[in-house]
């Protein structure tokens, strides 16, 4: 009797259809319930809706590399605007001639990025490798020497000139954060309020009003005779700004060192310089290196923000092209194609930021 | 004795360590130096300035705010013109950034409620979507959505004789959207009035509802009976004198409405960036909120035997709000900050409307600290409340 039930048992009984394969995952994830169902269903209908339409609209009533008065009569996109214009959307002014020189550039700071995505590489050689590669897009970009024509900074503009923005932003103001961090948390308390005071300041306003104070105020602020041009003074503001988010994150990390590590320090002896630069800065700063990228994502995106002071950045050529009689009109593909350039940047630091969140706090567990 | 041994060691140091190996004269002294630095680069930067204004002859302080403006504002909630002073336009302004950022506020709350719900939805399809539109929103310059929706507006909209009308009384056009509201009545200040006592009441009520619980544990069912209230009393007034129903129906005049009620393209385009482009973010919030709850939490309710509603406001809601409300309010004063971007497109909010005034008078100094007076006014009330919100909600523990 016992043997009979037993084999009954063996026998292999399949789950019914509706639970396994695309039918079953389709039911659990889709259509479990009355409720879910009905979203399914309204969801599918929009989609329906936009996406056939917009499909027809970007890729099959499209055109691509027209001139602007064969795109007037067009139901589809009119893409041409951006093959047209693609070098002075990405450039700006630079001498057309010399623009394999910014390009040089980018591919340079898009190596080194891509080289610096691997912790494994995270050495004292990297540090020197982006000093010298910002050294030789400097260079690049300015010229002057080594047999190339120089290139005044004002004519500098498009996606360079963001990237130098924020790059060049992230890396001045890191220090200055770093500094008002450590302020904010020293036991001078004339100093903490200075620091607090700065970074609260800073931090209350919005990134507007510190570029129109360094397009409007900053001139007045020097002697007579002394002018800094538009780019740099932006570049203050941003750096000044960024600073004090920069700040408030390393303070995060700083709070997150035991009293512990600090009293360590104090056993042997080390001054509060010593101990700052070879015990809590490099443990705290290490940790906040995710929302130091996330830091580094809003910069790139505020940049933008460059173009109510009429400097030529990435949308501002954009903008310009689309004044343009010949190309007025496309605002819509153009902006799709800035959101686009933008939305790879951010999405894959977001993406790294993800990545190295994971695994500094995988490497925090085991050891 | 070593006790007496250290103070004997305390004292001779005391004596005899000169003062700049002493860390705490060490400290006054870096301190004094930092402060020196900060005073010297202030006279320097201020002298210059006032150097440069007097060569400029520009005026200082003030005084501006009582001239006439002699320029146009293209919308306001108060009576503005031509003819009233910088001071005026400057309150026009500052309006116009609290109507957009209120009303911002308002959609962003219900849009990014909905959208960090449907991330976590079980429904795979709304999931996906709702996490493409997080990623892709967030990672898009706010700036650039802006310019998007106002190109988009200005170059697809018809104009005003041709205008979209989904529903009767809306009207779609280039010059903005235009739509029909309850003609103006007397009968509007009572309704109001009654809104008011009714709110009132329901705090009452509710207080009262409170107390009574905790003294005798008698439940009332205030949620029920302060909707009553707070819904009904208005309505019987509005009953009582005749429910008058006519509308201010939009009409095309000329090349533009008259009547109704009228939100400018630039308005839309403000409103429609700040708001898809924050709602993403608060969808992020509202999801790590509601995460953040332990999946215990209400299964332990439900094992004593708590019925859904009062699960949600009484164990999770508590939890989950302590984690959202701080990185929201952020996320509200983020909104009210980028709100100034209005200047790029042309909505006279504070910022634009002070850049007028800066290009005409050339008070510049003057100008950009209103800019940021205000908005430090703005985030410093935030962060008070956040401070007394923090101080509420913290933890009791025994």
């Amino acid at each position: 009797m016992e043997e009979s039930v037993l084999g009954t048992q063996t026998d292999e009984i399949k789950p019914p259809v509706t639970n396994v394969g695309i039918v079953g995952w389709v039911r659990a994830n889709l259509f479990n319930g009355v409720f879910n169902s009905t979203l399914t269903i309204v969801a599918i209908f929009l989609l329906w809706k936009i996406i056939p339409p917009l499909f027809q609209w970007a890729f099959i009533d499209s055109v691509w590399y027209t001139t602007g008065k064969a795109c007037r009569g067009i139901d589809g996109a009119c893409w041409s605007v951006i093959p047209s214009n693609i070098r002075f959307i990405i450039f700006g002014f630079y001498p057309y001639d010399q623009h394999w020189r910014p390009f040089l550039a980018m591919i340079i700071l898009f190596g080194l990025l891509f080289y610096s995505k691997d912790r494994n590489h995270w050495t004292k050689n990297l540090g020197y490798s982006w000093i010298t590669g910002l050294v030789i897009m400097g260079i690049l970009m300015k010229g002057g020497i080594f047999g190339l024509t120089s290139v005044e900074s004002t004519k500098w503009g498009g996606l360079p000139l963001t990237l130098l923005l924020s790059f060049f932003g992230l890396t001045a103001a890191y220090p200055l954060g770093v500094i008002l961090a450590l302020g904010r948390q020293s036991k001078m308390r004339g100093l903490k309020v200075l620091c607090v005071l700065y970074i609260e300041l800073i931090r209350g306003v919005p990134l507007i009003s510190l570029l129109f104070m360094s397009s409007i105020i900053f001139p007045l602020f020097l002697p007579e005779g002394v002018t800094i041009n538009k780019i740099l003074r932006a570049q203050v503001a941003i750096i000044l700004f960024t600073a004090a988010y920069i700040a408030e994150v390393v303070r995060g990390g700083l709070q997150a060192m035991s009293r512990g590590q600090y009293e360590a320090a104090e056993a042997i002896g080390l001054n509060y310089y010593l101990t700052m630069r070879l015990v809590i800065l490099p443990q705290a700063l290490k940790i906040v290196i995710p929302p130091t990228v996330s830091i580094l994502i809003s910069a790139f995106k505020d940049t933008s923000l460059v173009v109510i002071i009429a400097l030529y950045d990435l949308l501002k050529t954009t903008q310009s092209v689309l004044s343009n009689p010949d190309w007025m009109g496309f605002s819509r593909e153009a902006y799709i194609f800035v959101a686009i350039l933008y939305f790879l940047g951010c999405f894959s630091m977001s993406k790294f930021s993800r990545k190295l969140e994971k695994e500094l706090s995988a490497g925090e567990i085991s050891g | 004795m070593p006790l007496d041994n250290t103070d004997f060691v305390e004292k001779n140091l005391r004596d005899h360590v000169p003062f700049w190996l002493d860390p705490k004269k060490r400290a006054i002294m870096f301190e004094i130096g930092v402060f020196c630095m900060v005073g010297l680069l202030a006279y320097y930067l201020v002298s210059n300035t006032l150097v440069n204004l007097e060569k400029q002859s520009i005026a200082t302080g003030l005084g501006f705010i009582n001239k006439e403006s002699s320029f146009e504002i293209g919308e306001s909630i108060i009576s503005y013109s031509a003819a009233s002073t910088y001071g005026r336009a400057l309150v026009v302004g500052a309006l116009n950034t609290l109507k957009v950022s209120f009303i911002g506020i308002v959609i962003t709350l219900i849009l990014g409620t909905i959208l960090g719900v449907a991330r976590l939805s079980s429904n795979w399809l709304v999931s996906k979507l709702a996490s493409l539109y997080i990623e892709v929103m967030q990672d898009i310059p706010v700036l650039l959505q802006l310019f998007f929706w106002y190109a988009l507006f200005y170059e697809t909209m018809p104009s005003p004789r041709h205008a979209l009308s989904p529903i009767a009384g809306l009207f779609l056009s280039n010059r903005g959207v235009a739509f029909a509201v309850p003609e103006s009545n007397p009968v509007h200040k009572y309704i109001f009035l009654a809104l008011v006592l009714g709110c009132a009441a329901s705090w009452f009520i509710s207080r009262w509802a409170k107390k009574r619980q905790d003294k005798v544990g008698k439940a009332f069912p205030t949620f029920r009976v302060t909707i009553g209230i707070v819904v009904g009393l208005p309505m019987a007034t509005w009953l009582v004198f005749g429910a008058p129903i006519k509308m201010d129906v939009p009409k095309l005049t000329g090349f533009n409405f008259q009547g109704g009620m009228t939100f400018s393209p630039e308005f839309i385009a403000l409103l429609l960036g700040l708001v898809l482009y924050t709602a993403a973010f608060v969808a992020e919030v509202v999801r790590a909120g509601i995460q953040s709850v332990n999946r215990g939490q209400r299964e332990a309710a439900m094992s004593i035997g708590m019925r859904p509603a009062p699960i949600l406001n009484l164990v999770i809601l508590p939890q989950a709000l302590r984690v959202i409300i701080p990185p929201l309010t952020s996320q509200m004063l983020n909104l009210t900050k980028n709100s100034s971007l209005a200047v790029a497109i042309g909505y006279p909010d504070f910022v634009s409307v002070a850049n007028t005034t800066i290009n005409q008078t050339g008070q510049s100094v003057e100008g950009v600290a209103l800019i940021m007076t205000l908005y430090l006014i703005f985030s410093l009330s935030t962060s008070l409340f956040m401070n007394w919100y923090n101080k509420k909600a913290a933890i009791v523990e025994r």
